[in-house]
């Protein structure tokens, strides 16, 4: 008796298998955390289409978007290139830096979608993906928000939304204010 | 040789193989981390295989920290402190990855040891089994299948 | 209009698909013979149904009917009719309905074939194919339906995925679905003869031969789809593990098992329930690679766009899984079956371990490619699990089944005796050893190489050696000459002598994939114009680049000329193609195909002004005898398949 009440769960043994393949719709294959989250930004130095060389280390106490582009990139990049540049105008005033870097591109090409955006932030080459690398980028376009103390706050994967933008933007001057008013308190406390 | 020595010869070669590598090159070391690293624009297959561009510029990085004196576990740990362990194609020995590793051959030892066991259950059953299917049965299907091919 | 028909059609088919698989079973418990009967009709009228279905929406493909969302999304205006017919199977939903039909197709073949014979199972597995039917037909109406409209209509197609367009879409998912659909019937009469509990050997002499065929063409399909991966996807290679690709390795692994091991039952009556459960698992396989396929859970080249249609699968698979599995610990007792054997060194065991490293293999696959998911279920972090942990593992699996494959033929069922063993295996044996011995006195130190070389030749001799006894032996008994004796042989025993045609085949498999995994050697530089890279005895000097424009596509290929020891051996012209539709271009590779090795050229980015190109340059060492051994594989299989009206009968007079 007690046999064959045990006998009947068997056919129960597939149930956990069944529920790890369900669990699978409540995951995207396609998209990978970044261990980078709340680490320090790996360092660069980027040489400008503009000329000169922009290193991350000098923008140190500034909110930093950094974001990863190509102009083969369609139609995301082309989605996100007017909410990054009108991004940088509303904000470049408030202490925020937008730095585009340009990746698995020509020049021309990269050049050509510039104007086309009219992009104002500087951009830079990263002829060789290191800085790509560096990142953990895996796909075109990924933007990473920095805070003042050069710390990776958020990566966006894919195209940037105005909405995305503004409010990683403000969260990051609110934390970067409070945080100025510690070290205030504690400046004057001492 | 005997059945027994063939074995033996084979498992000790299989146990012996990973270790043959010897003395290895630098382009050897850059083929071997790349096929061990996930191209992270494609879909699973590795640096070293990938035609993309991404994975060239990852298996110029590989060799460039090589030159630089870098060991071959070192240049990984730097490519899984950057994407995460995702980008191992092979999850490391270790936690809950050492599932993956050693339940195969958990249930192959197993499955021998329990084969082995009912080898010898039939080896010491003293009736010939019968077949079990009645001759006129087996006439019957046999006459139908030839039906079906003719 | 079409799109019309091709609901209608589909609609009626799953009523009648409903109706046969209830009208079967309840006509044949009541012994009503007109419902009985009737059932039969619905299976072939069902048939008829997805039939017009299939041929609406190839219709609509073949006239660009860009009101259907399907062709519009799959099809071109500017395609061969053959790359339009072939939009049938070029996405999810048409893919779908290729597959019911062949359902459909196979199970009214079975009604025609049996409604005379079987007449207990015949019931039960008209209702089980019908239950299969009625599943997809169900999936073809709700998610995923190929007839489906949309507004505006656009006035040219979007064209398949681009690296489908290549002749091989005409063959390698055909193959792979008849794989597939055809382990189907098998099942069903295993289901059916749990259901009816006559449990006798009889299902399996009656689908032994259907499995056989599946198997023949998962094979087939398996091996193209290497074939299509090495020449289309340009990356040198023809197998990835990526996880559609395991979807098809694992049933077909299970389902080698099974052609193995139903033998043991056939001769000896023993291992009923691990028969069943084997042809269960292969079919559970096919649906769970299908679902796999087409659910999105796991990243793939391969995978069709997801949508609802993963819930359904889902949720047939847990019906196939529980139902099986019920019926199966129900019926274990009149299932239960003690075995006996003289000896350990009998064929049982061969089988058996054999069955127990395709099975280990099998699992193998399956947790690798399901690992992901679970590491990320149980400890929230992404890992891995491709090729580097898949050859580890599998190596060592892979050699012991090619031992096993030598020495299994020729232990005698019930045991043989170390004498008569040696007396079979000395010659081989030292064949395998004298082949390993040369490999490593030519300077190949790898193992693994010389491993599977040494293995690869023992079976070839064991197969070799059992022809060449047979013949002998009929010559000297019938006084027949050799290809007389070597007919007669076969047609006495085809399956045996076809088996070992199969073993040969898979020697050469294991030969060619060993060494070309081991001894790629492989170059990648930038080129100006007139420079030269060298690999291998090879040397290619990069000449200018060439623009073309093909239907759908701007081709740019760069001319290299190519230098075989210094001498000069001709062109070769790798290539991109750039879509219109397509972000990334599509690498057209370039190779010389030979029995010691391939030459193959992939062209990476190039300069606008034709200046300078960069060339990857692979020597793939004998990755022919991959195809070779397939080929034979399927051949083999074949011809023990081949029904024995087609052949000469065999000279009557002494039995063998």
């Amino acid at each position: 008796m007690t046999a064959s009440w045990k006998r009947s769960l068997i056919p129960f043994s597939v149930v956990p298998i069944l529920l790890l393949l369900a669990y699978g719709f409540r995951t995207d294959p396609r998209v990978v955390p970044s261990p980078l989250i709340e680490k320090a930004a790996p360092p660069f130095s980027l040489s400008l289409f503009d000329g000169g060389h922009l290193s991350l280390d000098g923008l140190r106490g500034k909110v930093v978007v950094v974001n990863f582009w190509a102009s083969w990139c369609y139609p995301a990049c082309y989605e996100e290139a007017p909410v990054l540049e009108g991004g940088w105008r509303a904000y470049k005033d408030k202490g925020v830096v937008v730095v585009g870097v340009n990746v698995q591109d020509t020049e021309q090409a990269a050049r050509e979608f510039m104007r086309r955006f009219q992009f104002s932030f500087p951009n830079g080459v990263d002829p060789r993906g290191k800085i790509s690398i560096d990142y953990g980028v895996y796909g075109i376009p990924e933007t990473f928000f920095l805070d003042t103390e050069g710390r990776i706050a958020y990566k966006h994967v894919g195209a940037v939304t105005g909405k995305v933008f503004s409010d990683q933007i403000e969260g990051l001057l609110e934390r970067a204010r409070q945080a100025g008013q510690e070290r205030g308190k504690v400046g004057r406390g001492a | 040789m005997g059945r027994k020595g063939v074995i033996c010869f084979i498992i000790s070669l299989v146990m012996v193989a990973p270790r043959a590598f010897g003395a290895s090159s630098l382009e050897e070391d850059v083929r071997q981390i790349s096929t061990e690293l996930r191209c992270p624009v494609c879909q699973g297959l590795s640096v070293a295989d990938s035609p993309s561009r991404m994975a060239d510029q990852m298996r110029d990085l590989i060799r460039e920290r090589l030159e630089a004196g870098e060991s071959p576990e070192a240049v990984k740990a730097y490519f899984v402190e950057r994407y995460g362990e995702w980008i191992l194609l092979a999850p490391r020995r270790e936690g809950f990855n050492l599932l993956v590793w050693v339940l195969p051959f958990l249930g192959l030892t197993g499955g021998a040891a329990a084969l082995l066991m009912v080898l010898r259950r039939w080896k010491n059953h003293p009736a010939p089994a019968a077949t079990s299917v009645d001759p006129a049965t087996l006439e019957r299907v046999r006459r139908e299948m030839a039906q079906d091919q003719s | 209009m079409t799109a019309e028909l091709g609901n209608i059609a589909l609609w009626t088919a799953l009523v009648t698909a409903l109706f046969g698989a209830g009208a079967a079973v309840i006509g044949h418990r009541r012994g009503n013979t007109p419902l009985f009967e009737g059932a039969h009709n619905a299976v072939l009228v069902h048939w008829a149904l997805v039939t017009i279905a299939l041929l609406s929406l190839e219709y609509a493909l073949i006239t660009s009917d860009f009101s259907i969302r399907y062709v519009a999304s799959n099809s071109s205006r500017n395609y061969p009719v053959w790359y339009k017919i072939a939009g049938l199977w070029g996405a999810l939903e048409g893919s779908l309905l290729l597959w019911a039909w062949m359902q459909a197709t196979l199970a009214a073949q079975v009604v025609v074939m049996y409604r005379r014979k079987h007449r207990d199972f015949l019931p039960y597995v008209s209702a089980v194919l019908m239950g299969i039917s009625a599943f997809f037909l169900l999936v073809l109406l709700i998610p995923a339906n190929p007839f489906e409209r949309h507004a505006p209509v656009p006035s040219e197609g979007r064209g398949l995925n681009p690296l489908l367009e290549d002749t091989s879409m005409l063959v390698h998912p055909l193959l792979l679905y008849s794989g597939y659909v055809g382990f189907t019937v098998p099942y069903a009469f295993a289901m059916a003869a749990l259901i009816t509990g006559r449990l006798k050997e009889e299902w399996l002499y009656i689908t032994r031969r259907w499995a056989v065929a599946a198997w023949m063409f998962l094979t087939s399909g398996i091996i193209y789809g290497g074939w299509w991966s090495y020449h289309v996807l340009g990356w040198g290679g023809y197998w990835a593990w990526d996880p559609v690709e395991n979807a098809s390795f694992m049933p077909w692994l299970a389902g080698t098992a099974y052609i193995h091991s139903v033998m043991i039952q056939e001769k000896r009556g023993m291992l009923k329930v691990w028969n069943l459960t084997l042809i269960s698992l292969t079919f559970s396989l096919v649906i769970f690679g299908t679902f796999l396929t087409r659910s999105g859970i796991l990243n793939s080249v391969h995978a069709f766009t997801q949508g609802a249609v993963g819930y359904f699968f889902l949720a047939f698979l847990a019906l196939i899984l529980l139902s099986t599995v019920t019926l199966l610990t129900y019926r274990a007792d009149r299932l239960k079956s003690e075995g006996a054997v003289d000896s350990f060194l009998s064929r049982e065991s061969a089988f058996l371990f054999n069955n127990l490293l395709l099975v280990t293999f099998c699992f193998t696959v399956f947790l690798g490619t399901l690992f992901p998911l679970l590491a990320e279920a149980v400890r929230g972090v992404k890992v891995s699990v491709g090729a580097p942990y898949f050859n580890y593992v599998a190596r060592p699996i892979a050699l012991g089944l090619l031992f096993l494959m030598g020495v299994g033929p020729v232990i005698p069922w019930r045991g043989g005796s170390w004498v008569s063993l040696r007396r079979n295996l000395v010659g081989p044996a030292l064949a395998g050893l004298a082949a390993g011995g040369t490999t490593f006195v030519a300077g190949i130190k790898s193992p693994w190489v010389l491993l599977t070389y040494a293995l690869a030749v023992f079976v070839s001799g064991v197969a070799v050696q059992e022809y060449y006894r047979g013949i002998r032996a009929r010559r000297r008994s019938a006084g027949e000459g050799p290809l007389q004796a070597l007919g007669q042989l076969f047609l006495r025993n085809r399956r045996r002598y076809g088996g070992f045609i199969v073993h040969l085949g898979v020697a050469l498999l294991a030969i060619g994939i060993a060494s070309s995994s081991a001894f790629q050697v492989e170059q990648e530089r930038m080129l100006k114009q007139g420079e030269s890279l060298e690999a291998g005895r090879y040397q290619v000097r990069f000449e200018r680049l060439t623009g073309s424009e093909g239907p759908t596509h701007v081709k740019v290929q760069g001319i290299f000329t190519i230098f075989n020891d210094r001498h000069e051996a001709g062109r070769m012209t790798p290539g991109l193609r750039f879509y219109p539709t397509q972000q990334e271009p599509i690498a057209e590779v370039d190779y010389w195909i030979g029995l010691k090795e391939d030459l193959y050229l992939i062209l990476g980015s190039f300069d606008r002004e034709g200046n300078w190109a960069v060339v990857k340059i692979l020597v793939n060492p004998m990755v022919s005898w991959i195809w070779i051994g397939g080929a034979i594989m399927a051949l083999g299989t074949l011809l023990g398949l081949l029904p024995a009206g087609l052949l000469p009968p065999p000279v009557k007079g002494e039995q063998s």
